[in-house]
């Protein structure tokens, strides 16, 4: 097999394995410290309980991400040496800075976030808990700044085949970083808001009708209210942004082979690179060039423009479709379950079936949309200024072809673990046996 | 070698030396806890939560200084990340596997049913064994240039062995200090095994660096540096003598209830693998492929490494501050974890 396409797949499932956890730490931090500081304006038990269920889905997603984190650090050199040759002296800086201002913070505060509310009192914990919060914030920030400068890069020049940096302003703040940055913070809202209401709406099913189970579930289907059109609103900016910047992926996106005027939105189509058209196309006439141009006759720049320069389009046009189909969901199954909790204060079964159906669908869609944003970006590692295929090692095939079959059963191992685990805290909370995870000691300080 | 008043010059040189600190926190920090990881197995049931909890608030932050080292490689270093992690991919692959199976179980094993308990601590047994080992053979692969025969292939198992033991040697003395009882009596003689081991591996690798590279030899054995370098081997010699008398000591101590002197074997661990690695940092300046790539080769626009560098300057010491605080406050013997 073609090592260049192996290495890919590995550095893909591994990346892909890592999204998960951040995507669930980024926003769970912050519910947590909203449960606690809910804990400390009305002093009920009831948030204390929700804090204590999910601040150890957060240290177990934590975990994830700091190991699957690691193996990252490593394969950008092990997989991809030309990155760091090539634009090193970009790159370097901000993941420099993600170590600095990020990962010290998060690791450190944590232990005392987890641990350590007896020891240093509840004010101090409180700022570890924000600390915690940010940590994850931060580090989502510079990796982010990365990777729009990868798909917009600005702010620098060649010299010797080599980036250099020239107005660091520009780099931060490159043309899709704003957008790409709400949208995946706004993603990782919406994973979180689903996953909460999935989990409580199980527990609830189950009969586990306690004060904690009902304050979680409702923030999670408000926050659910709130956010999913609002990523409706963001993502189609961010559309837009991509739509001027890089042109070849929304061809991909939209499945536009020729150069068209009044393009349709395809709902359902089959790409066919060899021949280069669509077979079985369903579409809403001129929606596409509305939603890209604002005008009913806009001009969508095709594939055919870009031959030899555009990404895979099946893998780009389909995984759009999931994102957009499960953000569509999310609206709608968040909108009718606040509406039935406003009005009746209590869930039909059936919504809750289809909330506990979406607890994971958060990660269905982040992932999706990334794949969207990586794959749409091939042929390029950095838009216009590195090709993947440049940046590849040398490994022998076999040896990247044996470490990765050893990765992917290593992941479906500790995701199996991780939903399963997440379902069995789920299940014990609230009950005598949950409490702490062994008998306190005195201290023998 | 340009000229260190220049930047191209001197910034290369502060990165390695961030890039040593960076490397020796990590081994000497997620040494102990990986060491506590190897020995779960040697302990009963009964005692296995408390090792678990004496490195629970520590470990996150431990592997951090893994990621900053490796960071620096990668930042600073670019053109030899790629050569050094290429030539080395198998053992890193092994050891993030490894790393990736402790840090998880860690999490399992408290929070996955009680059935499964059992298969997670082995887990995290085998997770952190697997990372010493591969780490060890990392630094054996290093010291030869990353020569792939049987002999050296041989020769890098056994410093992965030697390795291992001087994690399970810095775990043992860490428990030692933060524990009591049967268990801390239990680790007295963890840390004596462990010892021999150690010193074989150092030994090892104080024999092989001069054998392989002249220029290597030529640093150490010629004069005068051989008595300016003197300090160091002898140092390491002084603590392994104080550490086995003082290990030899402890047990009629601490059953007379005399808790001081608890702490010396750890600190004499960790001054064991600040020598041994002075040493070996020694022999390999200014070379970050042995004879082959200096950091000067290798290095960044010195636009990009003053960026990272006045950061550095920055948030380091927040960094330490903040570390030093929660060191304070998981500080003491170790008791059971609860979630607050």
């Amino acid at each position: 097999m073609d090592p260049i396409l192996l290495a890919r797949a590995q550095f893909g499932a591994n990346i892909t394995f890592h999204i998960l956890f951040p995507t669930i730490t980024i926003a769970l931090g912050w519910l947590l410290l909203f449960f606690k500081l809910r804990f400390l304006r009305t002093r009920d038990e009831k948030w204390m309980d929700a804090y204590r269920l999910w601040v150890k889905v957060f240290a177990l997603s934590f975990a994830l991400g700091v190991v699957s984190g690691i193996t990252m650090s490593f394969q950008f050199g092990t997989n991809w040496p030309g990155f760091m040759e090539t634009v090193g002296n970009i790159a370097g800086p901000l993941l420099a800075y993600e170590v600095l201002t990020a990962f010290f913070l998060e690791a450190t505060f944590l232990a005392i976030m987890l641990f350590g509310r007896e020891r240093v009192g509840e004010r101090i914990h409180t700022i570890a808990t924000v600390l915690v919060a940010f940590g994850t914030t931060m580090s989502a920030f510079w990796i982010l700044v990365l990777n729009s400068w990868m798909q917009t890069p600005a702010g620098f020049e060649m010299r010797d085949g080599v980036a250099h940096a020239t107005d660091w302003g520009a780099i931060i703040f490159n043309p899709s970083m704003p957008y790409r940055l709400s949208h995946m913070l706004l993603a990782s809202g919406l994973t979180v808001a689903f996953l909460v209401a999935g989990i409580s709406a199980w527990q609830w099913l189950r009969g586990q009708r306690t004060p904690a189970v009902a304050a979680a579930l409702r923030t999670g289907v408000w926050l659910g209210v709130v956010l999913a059109p609002a990523q409706a609103v963001l993502g189609d900016l961010h559309g837009l942004n991509t739509f001027e910047h890089q042109p070849a992926k929304v061809a991909a996106i939209e499945g536009v082979w020729q150069t068209e005027r009044g393009a349709p939105l395809l709902l359902f189509a089959i790409p066919d690179e060899e021949a280069r058209t669509n077979h079985a196309e369903i579409g809403i006439p001129k929606l596409a060039s509305l939603i890209l141009t604002h005008e009913l006759d806009g001009e969508i720049r095709g594939l055919d423009e870009f031959k030899g320069e555009h990404p895979p389009v099946a893998p780009v046009f389909w995984s759009f479709r999931i994102m957009v189909g499960i953000g569509l969901l999310m609206i709608v199954l968040s909108a009718y379950a606040a509406w039935r909790l406003r009005r009746g204060g209590e869930l039909p079964r059936w919504t809750a079936r289809a909330l506990v159906a979406m607890s994971f669908s958060g990660w269905v869609a982040t992932v999706a949309g990334w794949y969207v944003a990586e794959i749409g970006r091939q042929p390029w590692l950095v838009h216009g200024v590195l090709r993947t295929a440049d940046a590849a090692s040398e490994v022998p095939a076999a040896m990247i072809g044996t470490t990765f079959v050893l990765y992917l059963l290593l992941y479906a191992l500790l995701i199996g673990a991780y939903v399963s685990v997440v379902f069995h805290l789920a299940k014990k909370a609230g009950s005598p046996d949950a409490a702490p995870v062994a008998r306190p000691e005195p201290a023998h300080a | 070698m340009p000229e260190l008043g220049t930047p191209e010059g001197w910034l290369p040189v502060v990165f390695l030396a961030l890039m040593g600190v960076a490397i020796l926190a990590y081994v000497v920090l997620d040494g102990f806890d990986l060491g506590v990881g190897i020995l779960l197995r040697a302990a009963p049931e009964g005692d296995r939560d408390l090792m678990v909890a004496s490195i629970g608030p520590f470990w996150d932050a431990n592997e951090t200084w893994l990621v900053l080292g490796v960071g620096i490689l990668l930042v600073a270093f670019p053109l030899a990340h790629g050569q050094i992690l290429g030539a080395l991919y198998l053992p890193v692959a092994l050891m993030l596997i490894g790393l990736s199976l402790r840090g998880v179980a860690f999490e399992f094993r408290v929070k996955a049913r009680a059935e499964h308990k059992p298969a997670w601590d082995f887990a995290f047994f085998g997770g952190s064994l697997l990372a010493s080992v591969a780490q060890g053979v990392m630094l054996g692969l290093t010291i030869v240039g990353f020569r792939h025969d049987a002999a050296t292939w041989a020769f890098a198992l056994f410093i992965g062995a030697g390795l291992a033991a001087g994690y399970a040697l810095l775990g043992a003395t860490w428990l030692v200090m933060k524990t009591h009882g049967a268990l801390q009596l239990a680790a007295v003689r963890w840390a004596q095994q462990a010892k021999w081991l150690t010193g074989a591996g150092i030994g090892a690798v104080s024999l092989a660096t001069p054998l392989v590279s002249e220029r290597i030899a030529g640093k150490w054995f010629s004069l005068p540096e051989f008595f300016m370098l003197l300090p160091i081997p002898l140092a390491t010699l002084l603590l392994f003598f104080i550490l086995w008398r003082a290990l030899a000591r402890l047990p009629q101590r601490l059953a007379d209830g005399n808790e001081y002197g608890a702490w010396v074997p750890f600190a004499c661990a960790v001054g064991i693998f600040i020598c041994a690695f002075y040493g070996l940092a020694y022999s390999l300046f200014p070379y970050l492929v042995v004879d082959r790539t200096t950091i000067w080769d290798a290095a960044s626009a010195p636009e990009s490494l003053m960026i990272i560098l006045v950061g550095a300057c920055v948030v380091l010491p927040v960094i330490l501050a903040y570390t030093v605080f929660a060191w304070r406050v998981f500080g003491g013997k170790a008791r059971l974890l609860s979630y607050g």
